[in-house]
């Protein structure tokens, strides 16, 4: 059986290998091949080398937005694990409607991210009517705005996965740990913290990607205004691509750089807590 | 074991590429191989009838791109959202003449050149599309077909409305001619000079700025008494929607540094009038039926409203906006109320300025597509400035004023502000303002300085900096 299952292996993985080459390995090599060339259409593409990543250093377009991007990535980072575990615990209690309360809190997942950021636009204008202003006028609305949207949008999905984890917690540690004498915190820190750690990767892990990418929420909330200074990193790459003619392949070179952060980004985080996670 | 098994995917997955690759150049090649037969075949398959010697899969292939290329087809890249309707009949209407397919697609507000860019890779490209002047053309020069022989051409009255490359030819022939100023409400107007203590007695008393000024700022302290809720409808600031200033409001510092420097273009902008721009530009900010802070979120749809339902007595666009004014509900404003104002600014001798009269719309042909399709979008353009029946389509449908010499005297656009322009145009006294805009660096220039306004409208930077990033951010983009 073995036997078989290994010799007509690349047979049963054939068909996906051709779906993921096309639609993945193919696009990403001639991405990259692209970043190298100056070109108005990707039909006509000239190789000029490094020249593009030098160009992207030219205005401070990239280097802002990478600066915003951490500065958001960081502060929702924090607030939606915070905040979605501590819902988690409270949902994991004995609570009447715990369901219906787990539905509500998912339920802006489910909306896509150009909708909400028209919805979001809509109900921070109307609050900031009143002072005569609007999101557009200070940078500082558009980065609270995103930060508030992101956290309304992630924090449900972070819950279930936290809700998950905690339900696994076997109840004999928990049990163990109070005839031991430990109270509420100790129990959470020693415990509840320790045993939940692989889902802890997977939302840090799903949070830190999703926020360095976010450009839907960005572009419907705030589309990069006042002048770029609430532009994160994917949307800078995008009007770099669109908006400027002979910017094509510095574009294209800013999201092989994007690309290569994040990949650099996420791989740590992973490495760092899975050394934390426990065996069962 | 694992690890034997993952190093034969990876090694597959290598194989792979290198195979999807060189296929991919193969393709490539045996594609334009494949056209240049299809396209030999179809020039003697009139001779020789179906030769039957070729294999199967090449007569499949070749009799499809016959019927594909034989006849040509049209596709026009629309810049203009507030006509798509008009374009869209006009185009069922010549297919249903003469038998060609045409497609026209408008791409949205200020996205033509995203649009375009995504649209002319595809392997069905725009055969027409537009560029703004020099510096559209500067951005697509490897796409225009040259146009010199056209009969479009021959028919230009005025010659010099065209887009010329290095080489002397013509690559970009002007299709409408457009003016722009403050438009004003007549009726609000006559109702304020009908108030005691007003500070002109018509509209022929405002011939500069001052003037302009005082009118303007009495009228917005007495805005109960005349039933409006500003002077001036928004100043549309939403960063999709600042053309009307960091575009069209700024070709009049523009134009006379260009007069005072004798010159066409310029690699250095110093922005001589710039505090003539900012005299206009506060006079729309204070004077608004908006408050300043919160221009940011206007679109020009939502100026356009507010002046279409008497909200507002001025408002600066250009005689396109009369179709998007007739279309709003509750429209209340007559067709012999709306004129044009010329933009006074406060600069010596604007006593006889006029409006701005010009045109960024030129029409250029795809010269990477098939000569089919080539030939097929001139035979369209010719169709529609020529014959009767698109002459009656751009004249009363579009209403466009067109610089060809088939139209007649007669055949112009029957709306009251393309008859605006036409009147500054004859007016002798006038001396109306070019579009010398057609010369501004980039698209990134206009987004930069148009952010540079919503900064200085919401008090994030003062006129100074603005000044300072429409100085440096020319010189930028013109040495690029």
């Amino acid at each position: 059986m073995q036997k078989t299952l290994k010799r007509y292996f690349p047979i049963f993985v054939l068909p996906t290998l051709i779906a993921f080459a096309f639609a993945f390995i193919v696009p990403f090599v001639m991405g990259v091949y692209l970043s190298f060339c100056s070109f108005r259409t990707i039909t006509n593409a000239q190789f000029t080398g490094v020249r593009n990543y030098i160009r992207i250093f030219e205005d401070r377009d990239f280097l802002n937005a990478l600066w915003f991007t951490v500065k958001f990535s960081v502060l929702s980072i924090l607030t939606i694990n915070v905040i979605s575990f501590v819902l988690a615990l409270a949902l994991t209690r004995k609570i009447r409607g715990t369901n219906l309360f787990r539905t509500v809190f998912f339920m802006p997942n489910l909306i896509g991210g150009i909708i909400l950021g028209y919805i979001w636009q809509q109900m921070i204008n109307a609050v900031l009517l009143r002072y005569e202003t609007t999101l557009v006028a200070n940078a500082a609305y558009g980065f609270w705005g995103l930060v508030i949207l992101m956290n309304w949008q992630m924090i449900g999905y972070m819950m279930i996965i936290y809700v998950a984890g905690l339900q696994n917690v076997p109840t004999e540690l928990l049990e163990a740990a109070r005839i031991d004498g430990a109270n509420g915190l100790q129990t959470l820190f020693r415990v509840k913290i320790p045993m939940v750690m692989p889902s802890i990767t997977i939302c840090l892990f799903l949070t830190l990607s999703n926020s360095f990418k976010l450009f839907d929420q960005n572009l419907a909330l705030t589309a990069g205004a006042p002048s770029k200074r609430t532009a994160m990193l994917a949307l800078d790459i995008y009007n770099t691509f669109y908006g400027r003619s002979g910017y094509e392949g510095v574009g294209q070179a800013k999201a092989v750089l994007f690309f290569l952060i994040v990949a650099a980004i996420a791989l740590g985080q992973l490495i760092l807590t899975r050394r934390k996670e426990v065996e069962q | 074991m694992l690890k034997k098994v993952t190093s034969g995917i990876a090694c597959m997955a290598l194989a792979f590429l290198v195979a999807c690759s060189g296929g991919d150049s193969e393709n490539h090649g045996s594609g334009s191989d494949f056209a240049s037969q299809g396209g030999q075949s179809s020039g003697s398959t009139g001779g020789s009838g179906s030769s039957g010697n070729s294999s199967t899969a090449g007569t499949g292939g070749s009799s499809a791109g016959n019927s594909g290329t034989a006849a040509g087809s049209v596709y026009y890249l629309n810049f203009k959202p507030e006509v798509d309707s008009v374009w869209q009949s006009i185009a069922a209407q010549y297919t249903k003449t003469t038998g060609v397919p045409v497609k026209v697609v408008t791409a949205a507000n200020n996205t033509y050149e995203q649009t375009l860019m995504s649209e002319i890779a595809n392997k069905e490209a725009p055969t027409l599309f537009q560029i703004n002047g020099p510096t559209g053309y500067r951005n697509w020069k490897d796409y225009c077909a040259e146009l010199t022989g056209t009969r479009l051409y021959d028919w230009l009255m005025d010659k010099n409305m065209v887009v010329k490359g290095d080489d002397g030819k013509v690559y970009g022939i002007a299709y409408v001619v457009e003016g722009y100023g403050i438009i004003y409400n007549n009726a609000i107007m006559d109702k304020y000079f009908a108030l005691s203590g007003a500070k002109a007695a018509s509209m022929d008393d405002i011939k500069n700025f001052q003037t302009l000024k005082a009118v303007v700022e009495d009228m917005q302290a007495r805005k109960e008494e005349l039933g409006i809720k500003g002077v001036f409808a928004s100043t549309s600031l939403n960063p999709s929607d600042t053309w009307r200033w960091q575009t069209h409001l700024a070709n009049i510092p523009l134009h006379y540094e260009l007069k005072d420097k004798n010159v066409t273009d310029l690699d250095n902008l110093e922005f001589t009038y710039s505090e003539n721009y900012q005299n206009i530009f506060d006079l729309y900010l204070n004077n608004s039926v908006t408050a300043k802070g919160l221009l940011g979120n206007k679109s020009v749809d939502d100026s356009m409203t507010e002046f279409a339902l008497g909200q507002a007595a001025m408002v600066q666009n250009g005689n396109w906006a009369w179709s998007q004014m007739a279309d709003v509900q509750g429209n209340k404003v007559a067709e012999g109320d709306v004129r044009f104002l010329p933009i006074y600014t406060g600069i010596n001798g604007e006593e006889n300025q006029g409006i701005c009269i010009g045109t960024e719309n030129f029409i250029a042909v795809n010269s990477q597509v098939s000569a089919e399709n080539q030939a097929a979008s001139i035979a369209f353009l010719e169709w529609l400035f020529g014959s009767d029946e698109g002459r009656n389509y751009v004249v009363n449908e579009l209403e466009f004023i067109t610089p060809f010499s088939t139209f007649g005297e007669n055949e112009t656009p029957k709306d009251p502000l393309a008859k605006e322009v036409m009147r500054y145009m004859n007016d002798e006294t006038k001396q109306n303002v070019t579009w010398d805009f057609v010369i501004f660096p980039s698209q990134q220039f206009k987004d930069d300085f148009g952010d540079a306004l919503l900064e200085y409208a919401s008090g994030g930077k003062n006129w100074s900096e603005v000044k300072d990033i429409v100085v440096k951010r020319w010189a930028a983009e013109k040495n690029l």
